[in-house]
């Protein structure tokens, strides 16, 4: 059917109103051969969404390895995991970014949510939230509004269901003044032999909805607000966000865990973006059967609810099982005990049929394989962009300012400043396993349950982005990302074992956002290649425009490693005095694209110096290895700010000083910027000395950080004034 | 000895304050729904968001059903420990004095804080000293105890201040820098900070296990049953 033809169904207008092209409708048209009615259309117009479908970045993804000797659960599922200590652990970030744009708090904290039930959905319990946020320039209101909301938002969610947040990291820049960016990462352990699919199976076997009531909350947010790009009117839109209520959420958590405990489920799905459509249709897609869902035992929030509306409600806290007939009163029984409402709302059925059901009527029949396999695929169309698509951002720190005042300068900045006042909103310590807490170390550490061997094992986390860097080089940036995540893991003595990422990027439509996107997830399979791990899952995030373009390309990574003793973990900070200072890596900073490029006010442009893989991941394991061994007490990567700040932040820890020369004493070398690639560490001389690759720079000690050049030139900061420019720089954006 | 570890729906930190009392004796969870302690020697009213919290922290689950049994075993002398959303159940119920309001800084705080022991001997801090300084986190949105200033007056004469915050360590506003209080007979203690989060170095601090081991001294529990 060709687009003037398409033009002339009726429904075609109704069609594109929902999100859908005229193309696409007429490829639905052609499909069911009949134009779909209301309920039909409905479940459309979200399952064939970017948000829902990837249709403009699949194609692209599938140049991630998946794959790796640990992975217990990877792509296609709910979450990802990986096998540590006999546990797997499962994780996964995702955005919720339009939302957040729109309403901070709510959409925030239903983000949190959102991730959690991914990863209940696995049977796994929920330990560990991390989070990577990005705003506007600090100094506009409507950043400092999006800021404090939304970290009140994680704060609400998390804190009140008894999920230790901890990790994350904040960004500013002004490309994301009307579309900030909330991704949320979920770590879960369970025991592997009770890792929940998500298959439907089981002809016969009951359909059961659990959880909160069903109302008109959140409807049209995949398709509406996740796959366009932000406006003018959005604040129109803020029906469209739904509310989070996380006491329900903890009761179908535990819930959850119950009945796969009990081995009452055949399957488990959350129901998240697109609702019930979506969880439904996933469910019979991975299971190869049909589904039927009477919509008249949907328990509502509100009366006279249409099919559809019941169908694509994306109102929170609702879980979906299937459940052999003879278990249903069993898991009835439980979810009365947790004071939750279950319903038995359909039935596995032989087939492909996805049928919508009100009582005896069917309202929506339509084959399982088209809703979810059929949607087109596009290719993309990238090209380089011809000059730098991001503005100079203003500048506020003269280039003739000397090492020690761009040094205050830097750590008072929003972007490096110390993150406790964010951190300190969070619960860090809920379910008492968190070994490293954020500020400690470089990657929160958490202690698993005590192994045979009588000692505890933990896992290392970190999320980590560098969108100014990825803007400069796409492909070298994203690389750079993967390896400063596996750096901070490294820095608690921990090996990488597997990958989730969550790519923010503008409209895809567009050339240059599709030039970046696929040199970025380039980048990210080169990363992992390097690192042998895999991508066990993630989340796209498309569309991040507002008024003035795309937000910077922002890949964000997560990362989980592993650690045989949680006792055998750093520091990031100087912890005694009289101790060896060295570095170690192929550090090879530059100033393109750093936070002082940008404090200088420079455009996010230029060449990333090519780096050497190899010597970067033996940097690495030096590291963990000298960690694991006790040699190193103290490890850091140099990131932001480069290594001037990286020593500044061990000194501001404990409040111990250091005294180092280094052989080079330019911008570039104190203040340019090599993500991943280069670490500071302390510890006894001796020990320091044997690190492979370690060279002592200096000492720890004193009141002051004291750093000099080879041929006599040196400057110095009290500790105490290292400490109030970081403990300053975001409290001052906090109302 | 027995502890018995209440469970409300919305509870979070039950689970490692089980842990915590299995350090030092046996130790089972009491679902919010049941009428009897099953007979258990000591009872810990843990951290949380009890039912949400969505109207007053605490303000709902005190009409929960275990908590008439928690009244009664009070009542008899029986040693009960509330633990932040749990010390905020005993003020809404009647069994501690004073409230805990909306924290001064009005954002949720998570940190460590030191605090100081004001009233050893009770069964709570039986292990400790007078003037014993105990590193214990806080986590909360609603720490800040508040009394009048005839209650408080009549506190600190009877010596039931049980904790306070080090100087300058007060996180909420506190009045008097109050971290915890006991009920007249000193067998009801609450407190807005997490001993079960101290019970190991590992993961910060040990300092709070000796609320749990002290319940195995008694303490000098005085009231009805002596």
């Amino acid at each position: 059917m060709s687009e003037q033809q398409a033009e002339s169904l009726p429904g075609v207008d109704r069609a594109v109103e929902l999100g859908l092209t005229k193309p696409e409708y007429a490829r639905i048209v052609e499909l069911i051969a009949r134009e779909p009615n209301e309920v039909e259309l409905a479940m459309f117009s979200l399952l064939w969404s970017e948000h829902c479908a990837y249709k403009h970045s699949k194609k692209v993804l599938r140049r991630l390895p998946t794959e790796g000797d640990r992975l217990l659960m990877g792509v296609g599922e709910n979450a990802g995991a990986v096998e540590v200590a006999g546990l797997a652990v499962a994780f996964k970030v995702e955005s919720h970014n339009h939302p957040s744009a729109v309403e901070p708090f709510q959409g925030a904290a239903t983000g949190v949510g959102g991730i959690l039930r991914d990863v209940i959905a696995l049977g796994a319990r929920p330990i560990a939230m991390l989070n990577s946020l990005r705003f506007g320039h600090p100094s506009s209101p409507r950043s400092r509004w999006l800021l404090d909301r939304a970290v009140a938002g994680i704060g609400h969610y998390g804190n009140s269901i008894g999920v230790a947040t901890v990790g994350g990291e904040i960004h500013f820049d002004p490309s994301y003044e009307s579309n900030c960016l909330i991704n949320a990462m979920c770590v879960g352990i369970a025991d592997p032999d009770r890792l929940m699919r998500c298959a439907a199976t089981g002809v016969g076997n009951r359909v059961i909805l659990f959880g909160a009531l069903t109302g008109r909350d959140g409807i049209g947010g995949a398709s509406v607000l996740a796959s366009a790009e932000l406006g003018d009117d959005d604040a129109d839109k803020r029906p469209t966000v739904q509310i989070g209520d996380p006491f329900a959420e903890k009761k179908v958590l535990e819930a959850s865990l119950e009945l796969i405990d009990a081995d009452l489920l055949v399957a488990l799905q959350d129901l998240g973006a697109a609702g019930l459509t979506s969880s439904a249709s996933e469910m019979a897609a991975q299971g190869g059967v049909g589904l039927d869902i009477d919509v008249a035992n949907v328990p509502l929030r509100e009366q006279g609810m249409e099919p559809f509306e019941i169908m694509v409600s994306e109102s929170q806290e609702r879980m979906l099982a299937i459940v052999e007939p003879s278990k249903v009163a069993a898991v009835l029984e439980v979810c009365e005990r947790w004071e939750l409402l279950a319903s038995d709302i359909g039935e596995v059925t032989e087939g492909d049929r996805m049928r919508i059901l009100v009582g005896d009527n069917v309202v929506g029949d339509i084959p399982v394989t088209t809703l979810v396999d059929d949607c087109p695929l596009y290719d993309l169309a990238p090209a380089p962009p011809e000059h730098g698509l991001y503005p100079a951002p203003p500048a506020d720190l003269p280039e003739e300012a000397d090492h020690r005042d761009t040094l205050i300068a830097l750590l008072s900045g929003a972007n490096i400043a110390s993150r406790r006042p964010v951190f300190q909103q969070y619960d860090q310590i809920v379910q008492a396993r968190t070994v490293r807490r954020p500020d400690e170390a470089d990657a929160a550490v958490l202690a698993l349950p005590v192994g045979e061997n009588g000692i505890r094992p933990a896992i290392a986390v970190s999320i980590d982005g560098n969108a100014r860097r990825v803007a400069a080089n796409p492909e070298g940036g994203a690389l750079e990302a993967v390896l400063e995540c596996a750096a901070n893991l490294a820095c608690v003595g921990a090996e990488p074992l597997g990958l989730t990422n969550c790519l923010n990027f503008g409209n895809p439509e567009k050339p240059h956002v599709a030039w970046q996107l696929i040199n970025s997830v380039e980048g990210i399979a080169v990363g992992c290649e390097a690192l042998g791990i895999p991508v066990v899952g993630g989340n796209v995030s498309l569309y991040n425009e507002g008024p003035d373009g795309p937000i910077l390309p922002t890949p964000v990574i997560g990362m989980v490693g592993e650690m045989p003793d949680a006792t055998k973990t750093s520091s990031s900070g100087f912890l005694t005095d009289g101790q060896a200072v060295a570095l170690v890596g192929p550090f090879s900073p530059n100033l393109v694209s750093s936070e002082l490029a940008a404090r200088r006010g420079q455009a996010p442009q230029g060449e990333l110096p090519s780096l050497d893989i190899s010597a970067v991941i033996a940097a690495h394991h030096a590291v963990r290895d000298g960690v694991r061994s006790g040699a190193i007490q103290t490890a850091h990567d140099i990131s932001e700010g480069g290594l001037g700040v990286a020593l500044a932040e061990c000194t501001a820890v404990a409040g111990i000083g250091c005294d180092v020369t280094l052989p080079e004493f330019t911008d570039a070398a104190l203040f340019g910027e090599s993500p991943g690639q280069g670490f500071v560490i302390a510890g006894d001389a001796a020990a320091i000395a044997a690190i492979p690759g370690a060279r002592v720079v200096g000492t720890t000690g004193g009141g002051n950080l004291v750093v000099s050049a080879e041929d006599g030139a040196s400057f110095s900061v009290p500790v105490a004034e290292v400490q109030a420019a970081r403990d300053g720089g975001l409290t001052a954006y906090l109302p | 000895m027995r502890i018995g570890v209440v469970r409300f729906p919305g509870s979070c930190d039950e689970v490692d304050a089980l842990d915590a009392c299995a350090m030092v004796a046996d130790a089972e969870l009491l679902w919010h729904g049941r009428t009897d302690l099953d007979g258990v020697d000591a009872v810990v009213v843990p951290g949380g968001f009890s039912y949400g919290d969505y109207l007053r922290p605490g303000a709902i689950a005190r009409f929960s059903p275990v908590m008439k049994a928690v009244a009664d075993f009070a009542a008899e002398g029986g040693p009960v420990l509330g633990i932040c959303n749990g010390f905020q159940v005993l003020c809404e119920a009647g069994l501690l004095p004073g409230a805990l309001l909306t924290n001064s800084g009005l954002r949720f705080l998570c940190k460590q804080v030191d605090i100081i022991v004001e009233r050893p001997g009770t069964p709570w801090t039986a292990d400790c000293e007078a003037g014993e300084r105990l590193s214990i986190p806080v986590k909360h949105m609603s720490g800040r105890w508040h009394a009048d200033e005839a209650t408080v007056a009549e506190l600190e004469a009877e010596g039931r201040i049980v904790f306070r915050y080090a100087p300058g360590d007060n996180p909420n506003g506190s009045t008097s820098d109050v971290a915890g209080v006991c009920s007249a007979a000193g067998n009801v203690v609450g407190l807005m900070p997490h001993p079960e989060h101290a019970v190991d170095a590992l993961t910060g601090s040990a300092d709070g296990l000796k609320l749990f081991s002290s319940i195995l001294n008694g303490g000098d529990r005085v009231g009805t049953a002596g």
